[in-house]
């Protein structure tokens, strides 16, 4: 499929940057009139990516995080968070609902949340080679 | 983001505004159980109405909360989610911990 718009931003691994992401990600992606319920959907599926980045990527350390988010025919658009943090040692199990290695007070509902808000999720993980989440959504608005 | 903490007898209500996100849950959260734990109340109300975004940090400081509530034998009310944040809400079952309202539509 055909990309028609793609941008890409680093952000640094900064809990203050969690909602300058989903705004960015939510304004680029605004071109293709998503309705509200769209737009909530990404911005709380990228929310989560990105502090799953800040929290466990980097476990709250300096770092950088990769957003690109690409928009093809048809109003399909899939959004890129990479992080070069410690990675996954075992993606199912950090995909289970209520799963978490955090000791603070997250409800292990990060993947939950980007699986159901999201038509796709994929993440690309191993230990010491950072993660990669990629999140796709179609939007219906225009088309 | 910002809670605004009103103390009537036995009863404490915050009403919380802006966005909860991980950032911001974690500041919130320490001026709420601060007051849990100078008052003791009976009833905790987390207002929701002035929410305008919530990712999953929001259950995480509802479940908290609720935790607190109930180790002093009390317990908490949600009101006023937005239709976003009750999406968030129900993927953990937070329904079955007290109260839950969504937000009315006008």
């Amino acid at each position: 499929m055909k990309c028609i718009n793609e941008m890409k931003m680093t952000l640094d691994s900064k809990s203050v940057n969690e909602g300058f992401s989903r705004v960015a990600v939510s304004a680029f992606v605004a071109c293709l009139d998503p309705n509200i319920e769209e737009i909530t959907d990404i911005k709380t599926a990228v929310s989560e990516a990105v502090t799953n980045a800040v929290v466990h990527g980097y476990r709250e350390k300096e770092g950088k995080i990769y957003i690109t988010v690409s928009i093809f025919e048809k109003g399909k658009v899939r959004i890129r968070i990479r992080d070069k943090g410690v990675g996954i040692e075992n993606i199912e199990q950090a995909m289970e609902p209520l799963f978490t290695t955090s000791d603070g007070e997250r409800a292990g509902l990060g993947f939950a949340v980007m699986e159901s808000f999201m038509d796709k999720l994929r993440v690309i993980s191993a230990p010491g080679k950072g993660t990669t989440v990629v999140l796709e959504k179609k939007i219906k608005g225009k088309y | 983001m910002a809670a605004k903490i009103v103390y009537k007898q036995k009863e404490i209500n915050v009403f919380l505004d802006g966005e909860i996100d991980h950032h911001s849950a974690s500041l919130i959260r320490v001026s709420i159980d601060e007051a849990i734990i100078r008052k003791r109340p009976l009833l905790l109300v987390l207002d929701f109405g002035k929410v305008s975004f919530m990712d999953s940090s929001g259950i995480g400081l509802v479940m908290g909360r609720y935790k607190l509530m109930k180790s002093l034998g009390g317990k908490i009310k949600v009101l006023n989610l937005s239709p976003g944040a009750y999406k968030v809400m129900c993927l953990a079952g937070i329904e079955r911990l007290g109260e839950v309202k969504q937000r009315e539509v006008i």
